[in-house]
């Protein structure tokens, strides 16, 4: 019962963001003068009747809460309507978006097998040498502005040794260099969760037990301690993904990858509102998922989150 | 952990050096911090023509290639040194009235929410949810497609973005900080609201708050590079970092050194702040944390 309205709280919590995202940039979207003025900047001898019938098939009449309505019922039956100048949303969207999400996993993948070791060996020898270095290191990473470290891992892998492509999406190769920027700074962040997550649990009791009970040390950080501390270290990483798509909206302009970055950037160029719209809030309801089912995972592992919530 | 370094002790020497460390991450934070504020304060009287001379025989010159230009000049023949020396203005700017803005808005909010809680309570959270799933640079890129760029809008962006960071911080401080004996006392004494919550709570709440700011500097300033190379920033007559980020971009093949220095004065600028951010994180206690 106690989880049920946990769950039923985090799902109307969710559901309120995406209205509050999405009525927003709509909004916001509503401001930027007339579409069909827009759409026919380029051409010579537009008519008001000719205009007039733009606005009406783009459905420019209704009041403004019909159209917001008829967005989000678009959005959730994935029928986005088109674009100003490149045809049916949907196919971009559908062609982008899985660009970004590979993108996404693997520098989350890389980002997860670097930082849980170093961040272990920080927590394991918290105040010594090791982890001092750790944390300067994670200092660093975390002052790296992304799209310049970009660029000079170009310099160096692509420019100088020429042993990477330098962008564009071409296979696997094509995937090193965007995917280690972003892991980069997100390991950077990564680091620190690990490590508290680490000390928070190699505290607790039961690790004295094992401890008294002489189990390895070895044992004991990997079986008990690092074992309790993965629900907590998925909840981190999992409210990361927000944090996530944000560097890699900047890091995809570096490396021309065919992603929603690009793709956002390029209705920004062209005043494309309606793929602006849509990519944006795609991918702030995409956040909103990812988060929820963050949480429902972290409650559904856990019982005591259930009790304390 | 095991028996065997419990018996071990740690030498003298050795927790010497540690505490040393930890004072030379506080030596080279302020070192960067200062070096570069004082670049960019100094810049005026160092380069009066605030990198803005155009001499086309010494374009695309190589650091110390040609007289007077130690970091090399960039495709106009400008010198790098003293773009980034002008440029580092807008990224103070920008960091320094940002942070503050949302430290003023957030505190302020967070400490009536969290002493009085009710709506304005509720209305604080629901934003922090919301700032959970839009990540900055996609609001910002909304705004500003609609609005364009400009370096007002990029501070009231991220000042309308950030206070909740400060009014969680600051909330719960106040909600730990209510039903102590300090506060119930001045309470009894007949104290107003707004004298308790400004002269007892808010200094209690004062170190995250300090910290938070110094660490949201260095972030804003990663961020305006980040717009401004996008093209989503200031105008790209000013001069500034990210802006010569982005032109160098072109020239990444034939000339490394337009990209190479510009983005060291941002991350040294970061890295300062950051270091300086994790000693005072020390020194105020594991409570802040």
């Amino acid at each position: 019962m106690q989880q049920l309205t946990f769950l039923s709280q985090r799902l109307l919590q969710a559901v309120f963001v995406t209205l509050a995202v999405t009525l927003f940039v709509a909004f916001a979207i509503r401001f930027t003068g007339d579409p069909a003025v827009m759409m026919t900047q380029e051409s010579s001898n537009v008519t008001e009747a000719d205009l007039a019938m733009i606005r009406e098939s783009l459905g420019l009449n209704a009041p403004f809460h019909v159209q917001y309505l008829q967005f989000m019922g678009q959005l959730l039956t994935g029928e986005l309507g088109n674009s100003f100048f490149r045809g049916p949303i949907k196919e971009l969207i559908g062609s982008a978006l899985p660009s970004t999400l590979l993108l996404a996993a693997t520098s989350m993948v890389l980002s997860i097998l670097i930082s849980i070791p170093l961040g272990i060996v920080a927590a394991v020898k918290q105040g010594k040498w090791v982890d001092q270095l750790i944390r300067i290191l994670s200092l660093t990473g975390l002052s790296f502005p992304n799209f310049w470290l970009a660029m000079m891992l170009v310099l160096i892998f692509s420019i100088t040794f020429n042993v990477l492509p330098v962008s564009g999406f071409s296979g696997v190769a094509s995937l090193v260099l965007p995917s280690a920027t972003v892991a980069i700074v997100l390991t950077a962040v990564n680091v620190r969760l690990v490590r508290t997550a680490m000390l928070d649990v190699l505290s607790e009791q039961y690790i004295m037990v094992a401890r008294a009970k002489g189990v390895k040390e070895f044992w004991v950080i990997y079986k008990h301690a690092l074992r309790n501390s993965a629900i907590a270290l998925i909840t981190f990483f999992g409210l990361q993904f927000g944090n996530l798509i944000g560097g890699i909206v900047v890091v995809e302009r570096v490396f021309n990858w065919p992603g929603m970055g690009s793709l956002a950037l390029d209705a920004i160029a062209q005043r494309d509102y309606p793929l602006l719209q849509a990519s944006v809030c795609i991918l702030a309801m995409l956040i909103v998922i990812v988060n929820l089912v963050t949480d429902m995972a972290y409650s559904l592992i856990d019982p005591r989150i259930r009790v304390k919530s | 952990m095991t028996a065997q370094t419990e018996i071990r002790t740690t030498p003298a020497w050795f927790s010497n050096a540690m505490a040393r460390c930890r004072n030379l991450e506080f030596v080279v934070g302020i070192t960067l911090t200062l070096l570069l504020v004082g670049l960019v304060l100094l810049a005026p009287v160092f380069f009066p023509d605030g990198g803005e001379s155009i001499n086309l025989m010494a374009r695309l010159a190589a650091p110390f290639a040609e007289p007077g230009h130690p970091l090399g000049t960039d495709a106009l023949g400008r010198d790098i040194l003293a773009r980034i020396a002008t440029g580092g203005k807008v990224s103070f700017v920008v960091g320094v009235y940002s942070s503050l803005g949302a430290v003023v808005l957030g505190t302020i909010l967070g400490l009536y929410a969290g002493y009085y809680r009710g709506v304005l309570d509720t209305i604080v959270m629901r934003f922090a949810d919301i700032q959970l799933a839009f990540p900055f640079i996609l609001f910002a890129m909304t705004v500003i497609a609609i609005y364009g760029p400009s370096l007002e809008r990029i501070i009231i962006v991220m000042i309308v973005t950030q206070w909740v960071q400060y009014a969680r911080i600051v909330r719960g401080s106040v909600l730990a900080l209510r039903e102590r004996t300090f506060i119930l006392a001045a309470k009894s004494y007949g104290q107003s609201s707004a004298k308790i919550i400004f002269s007892h709570i808010l200094p209690n709440a004062m170190g995250p708050l300090i910290i938070l700011l110094t660490l949201n500097i260095a972030n804003n300033i990663l961020l305006e590079s980040s717009l401004t190379f996008l093209g989503l920033g200031v105008d790209p007559q000013t001069p500034s970092w990210g802006g010569m980020l982005a032109e160098g971009r072109n020239y990444v093949q034939t000339a490394w050194w337009i990209t190479l220095f510009p983005g060291l004065a941002i991350m040294l600028t970061v890295l300062g702040l950051n270091l300086l951010g994790d000693w005072l994180r020390d020194q105020l206690g594991k409570s802040v944390q």
